[in-house]
């Protein structure tokens, strides 16, 4: 997917692709995701012609790891985890409830624009499960009822 | 006055935030501090020693209408020694507990009291640190590397972020005493992403270290965010992905220490264990007898927990944890993450040291300890790790890529209740061959969680096959709702909840149902019966 930005989001890159060095692309990549929000396939060919970086060898990278997308997200990012501890405390469910309340499948935008879930492997708050973030803020202990009343905040 | 506030990620998560910025209005000078592993009790605030558990308002507890807690947990802490007594981000409280401390070793001499130590690997696979070290000073090069394994990826475990967000000194010096020992001018802490608190804790800490001239021209450490792969905790993916590229694991040897990043030898450790390297030598080769566990699932105090080597399961389920929540019973303990296994209730008083674990077919692994009662089903356990392996393989090997995805299929169909007569077989079969044709720790051990819950809950696996029932009463499709008209009040609660409308009569028409459970969840008379 294109993303056809303007320019002047390319130019935000620059400093970064300017000092390319072998061994980097991850950081660049990362970099790029920070300003786009996700990684339009016009972005990439962009860096792959700045770095010299096959564009095989970037969509290798790019496909490889889970932090890096290839879809534009929601306003709203929820990261839903599936950590183990998670999972005994039922964040099935709490999928579950979600997917009925935003009617899109992982990965997908709501309609209005303003969500997109993504399960992810474990955020490390595995004494507040079930837990999700939603952008920087984390929310804990969730239950049916709580997650309804966290999604109407926004 | 001394106030401490406990801001790790999970303390902030629980409010921690707030009543740190309350604190400040009132006009009081709260210290931020790291986890002190009560994440159960979360926020925590300590004022001269007396520690305040659960606070939701400051008031309660400055006008003494709020009791502080009365014991602190028994633990013996080393790697977690500073966590929450001292504000990481402050160099001088480091120092001020003995951080930094000059060192008046030779290389070998460090060496030797590693070795004298027994300090093993935390990361997992418990190889001998000095061996490690040994082997990279003695490779020849005059560019060494020293990198920290900070990518914690096991579902179920935070042991590393918590050393990392509240003692990030620790870790810088353990690096730093690495590098001297083996020769090294670079280092590089390889961390998650997914921790954006630890990776700013760490950056402070570079920075500090560096205007004492910790850090500087003869050593150097940066940090390196992943990008999220769990394949990258193997130490040959680790260097592919710090090289830009797919973290796909390699043969060993040759072994890091003699060609690893940029072809040069490299020396690989776990925060963890890097934790627990100046305490070590502080104390000339004392041995650091400690593990970190994250004790998690369904365990009334969970949080972190620092216990000796050798003291039992059940010791650190109930007298560090608590024991279970809401007065069930203990089932299983799963140990190890994905690599590790489940170890039942019944052999709670093996005792936690690398070999009797290894006994049981669980690890030791990083520290992940997920406690499991009778409503956890332990084929959907085995599933669900299973599910977290094929997602997580690199796909190099084909046992690995295509192997575990078979076994994720016959764990499927098995908690759908379309399990076959010798699909035990066929599990066992294949698991033995996952392991064997499979290149990384990763493939080797994926199987793991498949056979420790065929060795010791084999029954459930028959339930599910031959009888087409899950006794915890958790693989949905096996299980049947019905509404028991004796107990029923006609209240009407479950109808009104009931999503799928499925609820006619004080009936449940099974067509209809879609077994989300809220019916009997909701019921105060328990009078849905779940079969």
């Amino acid at each position: 997917m294109n993303c056809n930005c303007a320019e002047k989001l390319k130019q935000k890159l620059e400093p970064f692709l300017k000092n390319y060095t072998e061994g980097s692309l991850i950081p660049i990549l990362q970099k790029a995701q920070e300003v786009y929000g996700w990684l339009p396939d016009d972005v990439l060919e962009h860096i792959a012609r700045k770095t010299g970086v096959k564009p095989a060898k970037i969509i290798g990278v790019v496909s490889f790891y889970t932090q890096f997308r290839t879809k534009p997200v929601g306003k709203n990012l929820i990261l839903l985890c599936q950590g183990t501890a998670c999972h005994v405390n039922g964040s099935a469910e709490i999928e579950r409830v979600i997917r009925d309340i935003l009617k899109t499948e992982e990965g997908g935008i709501t309609e209005d624009g303003k969500f997109t879930y993504n399960n992810v492997a474990c955020l490390g708050c595995c004494s507040l499960a079930p837990a999700m973030m939603i952008g920087a803020r984390t929310f804990g202990k969730l239950t049916r009822e709580s997650v309804v009343e966290i999604l109407n905040e926004y | 006055m001394n106030i401490k506030v406990g801001m790790g990620s999970c303390g902030i998560a629980a409010g921690a935030g707030d009543i740190f910025y309350n604190l400040e209005k009132a006009g009081l000078k709260p210290a931020p501090v790291g986890c002190n592993g009560m994440c159960n009790l979360e926020p925590i605030v300590e004022i001269d020693g007396k520690m305040y558990t659960q606070v939701t308002d400051i008031d309660e507890i400055l006008n003494g209408t709020k009791l502080p807690l009365e014991t602190k947990q028994n633990q013996s802490r080393i790697a977690l020694r500073n966590c929450g007594n001292i504000n990481p981000e402050n160099i001088d409280e480091y120092i001020g507990s003995g951080g930094y401390a000059p060192l008046n070793l030779t290389p070998e001499e460090i060496i030797g009291q590693l070795k004298v130590s027994g300090l093993s690997g935390r990361g997992g696979a418990g190889f001998p640190t000095w061996f490690k070290w040994q082997a990279a000073r003695d490779s020849a090069g005059d560019k060494k590397y020293v990198i920290c394994n900070a990518d914690e990826g096991d579902p179920g475990a935070f042991m590393d972020r918590a050393i990392l967000e509240g003692d990030p000194h620790t870790v810088l010096e353990g690096m730093i005493i690495a590098a001297y020992a083996i020769g090294a001018d670079e280092g590089i802490i390889y961390v998650r992403a997914e921790y954006p608190l630890a990776i700013k804790r760490l950056e402070t800490a570079i920075e500090q270290a560096r205007e004492r001239s910790y850090l500087g021209d003869k050593f150097d450490i940066k940090i390196k965010a992943g990008a999220g792969a769990f394949v990258c905790g193997e130490e040959t993916a680790l260097i592919a992905s710090l090289e830009g590229e797919r973290g796909m694991p390699r043969l060993k040897p040759p072994f890091p220490a003699q060609k690893g990043f940029w072809g040069k030898p490299s020396n690989i450790n776990n925060v963890e264990t890097y934790a627990n390297i100046p305490w070590i030598i502080q104390n000339s080769g004392m041995a650091a007898n400690t593990k970190v566990f994250a004790l998690t699932g369904k365990i009334v105090k969970g949080g972190l927990a620092e216990v000796p080597m050798g003291c039992t399961i059940r010791e650190v389920v109930y007298d560090v944890g608590g024991g279970i929540t809401g007065g069930k019973e203990f089932k299983a303990v799963q140990m190890g993450g994905p690599s590790g296994g489940c170890i039942p209730a019944s052999l709670q008083d093996t005792p936690i040291t690398y070999e009797a674990l290894a006994a049981t077919g669980a690890i030791m692994g990083s520290g992940g300890m997920v406690v499991m009662d009778e409503s956890s089903c332990m084929v959907d356990m085995a599933r669900f790790f299973l599910d977290f392996t094929c997602k997580e393989s690199c796909g190099k090997c084909v046992h690995c890529r295509i192997g575990n995805r078979r076994l994720l299929e016959i764990l499927e169909r098995i908690c759908d209740g379309n399990g076959r007569e010798n699909d035990i077989d066929l599990l066992e079969e294949l698991s033995e061959e996952i392991k064997a044709g499979s290149l990384c720790a990763l493939g080797q051990t994926a199987p793991n969680p498949v056979l420790t819950t065929l060795k010791y809950f084999k029954n459930e696996y028959e339930d599910h096959i031959k009888n087409k029932k899950c006794p915890a009463k958790c693989c949905k499709p096996l299980l049947t709702f019905s509404i028991d008209l004796t107990k029923c009040k006609k209240c009407s609660l479950c109808v009104k909840r009931c999503a799928a409308d499925a609820i006619d009569d004080f009936t449940i028409i099974n067509e209809k149902c879609t077994k989300c459970g809220i019916c009997a969840d909701v019921c105060k008379f328990e009078a849905v019966n779940v079969t």
